[in-house]
């Protein structure tokens, strides 16, 4: 069976070392936190300028305009939390103090360069946001996207096509499909699911190892 | 010097047309609503925008691309939900994009504030965002040359100001604030309390006073 995208949540939140400080990107990363038990301290950041984010109010009457996420929506503050200015908030990443950052992708590379801001379609209007600074300054890079694109075209690829947001940037990819590690000899698969590294083989136009 | 408390009228009536502004805020958080109407309602046009967005809804700085005095935005995420009235715009042709990395935007402006002349990021390397900029490898590591942004004028939004320009925020809205009131020649704060020096615990203070030059009670 492949993983449904809660599935893939909660994998993404097992391989999160407790204690970690971590960036989840907008959409789908996003539903990572709802898996982090509070007893692994792992601390969440927010590009626009706060550690200890805590989850979204349960009482729409306690929700404040002043304390949102990366994604303008509202959140809370847990015990410990800090706020600080966008610089620093950025500093953070460039300056490799996070330890891990999810992102969504609309391609990665066996080499770990990553596309996830731009279409690169006539007429879309460009906007990368933190994408970049994250991409290039989390210490480790995870991706969760589908393996495969509405047509059928494998996002995981030989070289991206896509504007790219990074170089060798990505360490794993989590899809429905496969765990992927990614680093300086290749391609890895790590877990499958429904499927096997043989028919990943034949799917995918990059080498495959299995770890 | 004292910063000097006014009303919003008076505190924009320095902005000239073809300024460079810079807008705090981090979608609504931190925008400083008060100070764009005045903007709008004091009539400098042309401007260089230089914010996170390019904004939302209809009000704040949605409301001065509205009204047709930005040719310009600098920002790193214009493209939004409800970004209607700059897509209009610029599917049109009749307003300017440049979009930066949203740490390279803070950290362009952190530059100009602390006088540094320029600085190597490694963000966008290789990326079309870097195109055309000078590189330099460092220890290994390939970085990108990226030029301070200074603004003419920064709007800014606190929570409590004292009369010395002394700013406290309010959780995630203080965003660009604190980086923007550096890095313009002239910053304007909007607050929600202005209180007696002495009020705010110094130790408590993020934005000292030296940066902002008018404050208004909004």
């Amino acid at each position: 069976m492949t993983l449904s995208k809660a599935e893939m949540a909660r994998l993404v939140a097992r391989d999160i070392p407790d204690g970690s400080y971590v960036n989840l990107g907008i959409g789908q990363p996003t539903t990572v936190a709802a898996y982090l038990a509070p007893e692994r301290e792992i601390v969440l950041h927010t590009e626009n300028g706060m550690l200890g984010m805590g989850p979204p109010p349960a009482d729409p009457a306690e929700q404040d305009p002043d304390l949102i996420n990366a994604g303008k929506q509202p959140v809370t503050e847990l015990p410990g939390a800090a706020y600080f200015h966008h610089a620093d908030s950025f500093a953070m990443m460039r300056g490799g103090h996070l330890d891990v950052c999810v992102l969504g992708a609309f391609q990665v590379s066996a080499h770990g360069d990553l596309a996830n801001w731009h279409t690169g379609e006539p007429g879309a209007i460009p906007a990368v946001g933190g994408a970049m600074d994250l991409a290039i300054g989390a210490k480790q890079v995870f991706v969760m996207m589908t393996l495969f694109a509405r047509d059928g075209t494998p996002k995981l690829v030989p070289a991206c096509t896509y504007p790219l947001t990074g170089l060798a940037c990505v360490s794993r990819v989590y899809t429905e499909h496969a765990v992927f590690h990614l680093g300086p000899d290749g391609v890895r698969v790590a877990e499958t699911f429904g499927t096997t590294v043989e028919e990943l083989r034949t799917r995918l136009a990059v080498p495959l190892d299995a770890l | 010097m004292t910063a000097l408390v006014c009303t919003a009228a008076e505190a924009v009536d320095a902005v000239q047309h073809g300024d460079t502004v810079l807008v705090g805020g981090f979608g609504m958080a931190g925008m400083p609503v008060e100070l764009i109407d005045a903007l709008i309602a004091h009539g400098a046009g042309e401007l260089t925008v230089v914010s996170n967005n390019a904004g939302n809804g209809h009000t704040g700085l949605a409301a001065l691309l509205a009204a047709g005095r930005v040719r310009k935005v600098i920002c790193s995420f214009p493209r939004q939900a409800d970004s209607w009235v700059f897509d209009e715009l610029y599917r049109a042709g009749k307003i300017e994009l440049e979009v930066v990395p949203q740490g390279t935007l803070a950290e362009r402006m952190r530059a100009a504030g602390a006088g540094i002349g320029a600085f190597y990021c490694p963000t966008g390397v290789g990326t079309p965002l870097a195109e055309g900029k000078e590189t330099r490898v460092i220890d290994g590591r390939t970085y990108v040359l990226e030029f301070p942004i200074r603004g003419d004028v920064a709007l800014i939004r606190a929570h409590t100001g004292d009369r010395m320009g002394n700013l406290v925020y309010r959780k995630t809205a203080r965003n660009f604030g604190p980086v923007m009131a550096a890095a313009a020649a002239l910053t304007i704060a909007e607050v929600r309390h202005i209180v007696e020096p002495g009020a705010i615990d110094p130790e408590t203070v993020v934005t000292p006073g030296i940066y902002v030059d008018r404050l208004v009670a909004v």
